[in-house]
Order: structure tokens, then sequence, then C-alpha cells
């Protein structure tokens, strides 16, 4: 067998492969060609890595070293520095702020050093396209034991016992989902895994498909051992292309090793799975939704209970769990569920992915043990916020969670925590806001997010988010009244009572969550019609102080609509009823002297 | 595959391959490649150690390199570091030198005393 000295991991997740890694990857051929080292050094394409806002990455072992943006023409560097002469290119690594010395080994850099990764463990290690190197890495392992030595009750025990939650939102026990599925009676039951991921601003699923699909195959056939089912359908978002195709070649892989289809391993067990595209709807993230897509109907939710474990999809015994909770399962068979509860806090158990954007220099994926705080997301891991702004407030679970304001930064972040404090865990979003948003804007827009993604099934959800939405709107351009946030509380509660799914239940709670946090905001647009962010346009104004305006006339040559004139060497003035809030003349002022309020 | 242990045979496999990638226990066995090195012959003792390590199937060994230890006069210079750290550096290696140095050194742990940096420099 061949054997590299070194190999050279290059990122092929979506977010690399925007910001270009694909052509890095010929480049290193290329490269390494013209220098001889081929044989030498292995070039690998691998899944995410989880600081996305650096890409493309390039990991180099047995170093470690992590290259951030690394550019076509940096790869010539690389490969005759680092590769021939054992010199790291020191400009390109991921710095380490803490101690302003360049870390080598991307593990012991900040952005690492806190996170724990079990989902993500092969994101960024192995070669997503070649079964071997997750066969290398324990892979199919749990499921060869599973068949091979347990029953379905004692899988189903180990997964009651290492206190696994859903992670796609709800945090339901994993193991009592599979309990019931087990217990309910029929000839055919399915497997599902909801890879529909819809959050905007989340992509743990997508990376962990990327990354790792065989993942995902390995314990979507546990299960269907333990609960008695032959067939697996995963439902994955056809915006994913990289992820479906992935999967298609591990699918093929897998089959082709007899790790799926008849008589896996030579036991009586057989499992399939087969891949459905869904088209994007946000609400076939919904259990019920995506079990109606499946069956080939317009995705729509259906009143729960029956429960899927009962009746799900094509009338029968059907359980469903999220990508990152499969990703879960083979380690937790593998390492026990003593292990695995003991990672975590009292009441959640494991770790939590969590996609995290927004006003944050990591922008990219984390991986913590739960009741890690969201201070150290945020500061330790996340880098803290740019250009030295303030940290106002998180939301988690995206449009169906909450905030989490400045003041609760310590809070562990846990199932039961999190909703406590009027948030939820969801699937993994968490978007950071600094003092330059506006909590009634970013109320605005989750809502106007539901909106445009409600199915339109149900009245409360159809009718009630967008009567919410005006109301915002209202608002937000200056004409609101005191008592449209009566208004809010009553069609938000009414909402949560009534709404068919999921989905329509928690689409007020971006509101109640603002609302309760930061109803200062609410009542300075309704009442003193100013927005205190400068976010909302109509409550803006843009003013230019006499005393400091030198009469330059800079800002009335850039201003797009004319609207401010002057004689030179005297102030200017800004003539409110043209003005478009366009902020150029602020941008443009030598002198400081445009304000806007 | 047709059963259990087949996969793990296939695992045993490819595991070896993918050792690059864990770090840690792992014996060092770390070639100087600066100019200096590759003028004096440090590519081809590289390729004998990659060679006979993977020809041996060694486990728990890298084979990695370095710049320059400024004794460019000794070159090729090869440095084998144990898990624990201790260091001996081998001077004026070649091809042959490297296979001996992993058939003694590497798998038998005896250090070959006659190719190290102090019984040359005598």
């Amino acid at each position: 067998m061949q054997i590299y000295r070194s190999h050279v991991l290059v990122c092929s997740g979506t977010g690399c492969t925007a910001s270009g890694s694909a052509g890095l990857f010929d480049e290193f051929e290329a490269q390494l060609k013209a220098q001889g080292l081929e044989n030498e050094v292995k070039v690998v394409k691998t899944g995410c890595f989880g600081l996305c806002a650096k890409g493309p990455i390039v990991v180099v072992y047995p170093e470690g070293s992590m290259y951030c943006q690394v550019k076509k023409e940096d790869v010539a560097e690389i490969v005759s520095e680092h590769l021939l002469k054992g010199r790291i290119v020191k400009r390109l690594l991921e710095s380490n702020s803490e101690e302003q010395n360049v870390q080598a080994d991307a593990e012991k850099t900040d952005f690492f050093k806190k996170q724990l990764r079990i989902a993500l463990r092969n994101c960024g290690r192995i070669n997503p396209e070649n079964i071997d190197e997750y066969i290398a890495q324990d892979g199919y392992e749990a499921l060869g034991r599973v068949i091979t030595s347990m029953t379905p009750e004692q899988v189903i025990d180990i997964m009651l016992k290492s206190g696994l939650r859903g992670r796609g939102g709800a945090g339901f026990p994993t193991g009592r989902k599979w309990d019931f599925a087990r217990k309910s009676v029929s000839d055919k039951k399915y497997v599902c895994c909801n890879a529909d991921e819809g959050d905007p601003g989340a992509f743990m699923d997508r990376s962990v498909l990327e990354g790792d699909p065989h993942v995902v195959l390995e314990a979507m056939a546990i299960a269907g051992y333990a609960i008695g089912s032959d067939q697996g359908y995963i439902y994955v978002r056809a915006e994913y292309p990289i992820a479906v195709k992935r999967l298609e070649i591990a699918i093929a892989q897998a089959k082709e090793y007899g790790l799926l289809g008849k008589n896996i391993l030579g036991t009586d067990f057989s499992f399939d799975i087969e891949l459905r595209l869904g088209a994007g709807a946000f609400v076939c993230g919904e259990e019920t939704a995506l079990m109606t897509s499946i069956e080939g109907h317009r995705g729509e939710p259906r009143p729960r209970p029956p429960f899927p474990a009962v009746k799900g999809l094509f009338q029968q015994p059907t359980i469903l769990n999220n990508v990152e909770t499969y990703a879960n399962v083979p380690r937790i068979i593998l390492n026990g569920p003593e292990w695995f509860s003991s990672i975590g806090s009292e009441r959640s158990k494991g770790t939590k992915v969590f996609a995290v954007g927004g006003k944050i220099n990591n922008t990219g994926l984390v991986e913590i043990p739960m009741g890690t705080t969201l201070r150290e997301v945020v500061y330790d891991i996340g880098g803290g916020i740019p250009n030295g702004k303030k940290f106002k407030a998180a939301q988690t679970g995206g449009p169906s969670g909450g905030c989490i304001p400045a003041s609760l930064i310590d809070t562990p972040i846990e199932y039961d925590t999190l909703i406590e404090i009027g948030s939820m865990m969801g699937s993994g979003g968490l978007i950071v806001m600094d003092e330059d948003t506006c909590m009634v804007d970013l109320a605005k827009f989750f809502l106007s997010f539901t909106v445009e993604e409600s199915c339109g099934k149900c009245p409360p959800c159809r009718i009630g988010t967008k009567r919410m939405y005006d109301i915002l709107e209202k608002i937000t351009s200056g004409k609101g009244e005191l008592s449209d946030i009566d208004d809010l509380y009553a069609l938000a509660s009414a909402i949560k009572n009534s709404a068919l799914c999921g989905l329509g239940q928690t689409a007020p709670n971006p509101v109640l969550s603002t609302l309760r946090y930061f109803k200062d905001e609410y009542i300075a647009h309704v009442v003193d019609k100013k927005c205190p962010a400068g976010v909302c346009k109509n409550l803006l104004q843009y003013k230019i102080i006499a005393d400091k305006c030198k009469g330059c006339s800079a800002c009335s040559r850039k201003c797009p609509v004319n609207c401010i004139s002057g004689e030179l060497k005297k102030p200017f003035v800004i003539d409110q009823s043209k003005c478009i809030k366009c902020g150029t003349c602020m941008d443009t002022c030598k002198f400081g002297a445009i304000v806007k309020e | 595959m047709k059963s259990l242990e087949e996969l793990r045979a296939l695992k045993a496999k490819v595991k070896n391959d993918m050792t690059l990638r864990d770090g840690g226990e792992d014996t060092r066995v770390v070639v100087g490649m600066a100019t200096c090195g590759i003028a004096a012959g440090a590519r081809p003792v590289m390729n004998a150690f990659l060679e006979e390590v993977s020809k041996r199937n060694i486990k728990n060994v890298q084979v990695t390199m370095t710049g320059c230890m400024g004794l460019c006069r000794l070159e090729p210079i090869v440095e084998v570091i144990d898990k624990d750290g201790n260091k001996v550096t081998y001077v004026k290696m070649n091809a042959e030198k490297a296979v001996r140095v992993v058939a003694e050194h590497l798998v038998n742990g005896q250090v070959v005393n006659e190719y190290t940096i102090g019984a040359v420099a005598q």
C-alpha cells in the first residue's frame, strides 16, 4: 500500500466551495507534480472544518497546520515551502489572538480548544467520498456489533440510557421515540432522516451530510434494526447539491460493500435507504409535512396524534430523526451510554452543533458540550463582535426561537434553560446581534420569513402571522400606537394555542421574546417615534450640526437626490421631505458634522 | 462484505493510511529538507524511510520533515523523536543507512550509534 508522508486536506464543504476551494485541489495536484512530490503527499477533499468565515481552509498533516483564506496563488508557496522544505507558511495560518503568536496546530487555536466534536468528529478529517476512510475511523463497526451481537431491545436501552435528545428542535428523547415505534405492531415500518434544514443561517446538517455522509447511513440502519424496519428515507433539500451528491456516492458505496441492502454482514437483517429531494419549503422540516411530501403529496402538516411512531409514512409506524441526532448514534453504541451521558449537563447530555453567524468574528460551525455558556461561544470560540461593538443579543432556534439578551449571556446552553428564558435550542442556528441591531426590525424579519413560508393550511398561521407582520410594519414605519402592542400579545397567544403544527405554534416566538426583553425599544418606536438602534428608516433623520459643518459641500455633491443645499463656507441643511436616508452624506463628511437620530 | 470480521480486516488495512492525521503518540522521523539537506541528498533518504516504514507495516511512525537545522555540513540529517520527546540525531545519512535505522531503531529500539551525531562528529 502506498504510504504518504503528508496529507493535504482541502475543505470542499459548501462554504469553502463558494469561496473558491474547488480550484485549489487541482492546483495542489499540479504543483505537487511539478515538484515531484505526488508520491509523497496526498491531497484529499474533505468536509467542513467549521471555520467558514476564514475559508477556503486547507489543513496539512502531520503538523495539523490550518491555512486560512488560501488563494490559488498561495498553493505554490505552500507546496514549495511547507511540503518541500518543511517550513510552515506562517502568514496564512489562523492566528491565535490571545497569545499574539501564530499557532501551527489547528487544534490548539481558540476556535477549536473549547469544542468537543462528536457529531462533527469526521468532518474535516476524512474524505467523505471514500468509504474506506470512514471505515478506518471505526465506521460501520457500531452497526456490525449491533446486528451481530445485540437485540433490538438492548439497542433501545442504550439509547434511553445515553440521554440523547432530538437535535432537530423539540428535543424529544431519541430512545423513547424508538421504543414507541418498536412497540407498534406492523409488518412494515420506516426510518426517516430529516435533512430538510430550513432555518435562516443554519447549516449544521448540511455540513454533516457533506463531511461525513456514512455516519447518517450507519445510524439509520441501526435505528432500522432497533425498531424492526428494512427501509429508510433521507429527505434532503434539493438546494444542497453537494450534500445530495455525496449521499448518493455514500449509498452506492455502502451497497457495494454490502453494508446496506439484503442480509447485511451475513445476518438476517436487511436495510435499504433512498433519497427524497425536497423543493425547499420550510414547512417540510415539520415531521408530518415531511412524510406527506415523501409520499408524493403537497407538503402540508396534519394534526397529531396519531404520532408517526404509531401511524407515519404510508400509514405505517415511522421514526424521524434529524441528521445531527443520527450522527451521535454510532459513537454512543461504540463508547457506551455512560460515556455519552457523562458529557454535557445534568438535564442535557452530549454536545450540540451551532451554526454561528451574524455579527461575530468567527462565523462558522462549532460543537460544544451542553451547558457551555453563551459567553464562551460568543467570546472564546466566536472571537467576539467585530469592530469592537457591544453584544446585544443572540437568536437561537431561528424563526421558532427567541433572543437571549446580553444580561443573560452567562446562561448555560441547555434544552430546558433556553426554554425557561423564552428561547429554544432549535436545530442550532445562533445569530449574534450587536448594538446596531433593532430588535423590532429583527422580529419583523423572522416574521416575514414565517409569513412567506406558511403553508396556508390553517388560518391561525396563514392569517395570524400576516396580521402580526402588518402591525410590526406599522410600528417600524412610525405609525404605531400603544394598543398595537396589546394586539401583538393577543394574536401571539391565539396563534400559539390554535395553529396546526409546530411551526405555526412557534411563529410568534421572536415577537414574544423581543417584547419580553426589549419592550423599551417597541415603546420608543411607538411613543417617541424613534428607532434607538438607528435601523428603521422611517424613524430616522439625518441632520447637519451647524457648529461642526465647514460648508465644504462634499455631502451635497454626493447626495443622490440633491436634498442638501447651502452656501459654501456656511452650514448646509438637509431637506427632510426629499431625503431617502441612504446615509451617503454621513459617510462622506470628514468633520463628523452629520448625525442620524 | 459477508461478515463483521471482513469489515474489521478492511478497517485494519485502511487505518494505517489515516494514522498520519491522528498525531499524538507517534514516533517521529524528521528529515532535514532545506536547500542544504536536499542538495546533500535528503530526498532519497526520505523516500527510503517512507518505503521501509510502509513495507514493514510499522505503525505509529510519522515521517515528516523540517527546515535547516544549522549543521549544513552534516546533512542529510535525520532526527528520530520518540513519544516522550527523546531525540536521536543521525547525520550524513543515505538511503542504505536509512534502511538500517528503520530496522534497528524503529523496529528493535536499538539506536544505531555509529550514525549518530556524536559518533560522526568525532
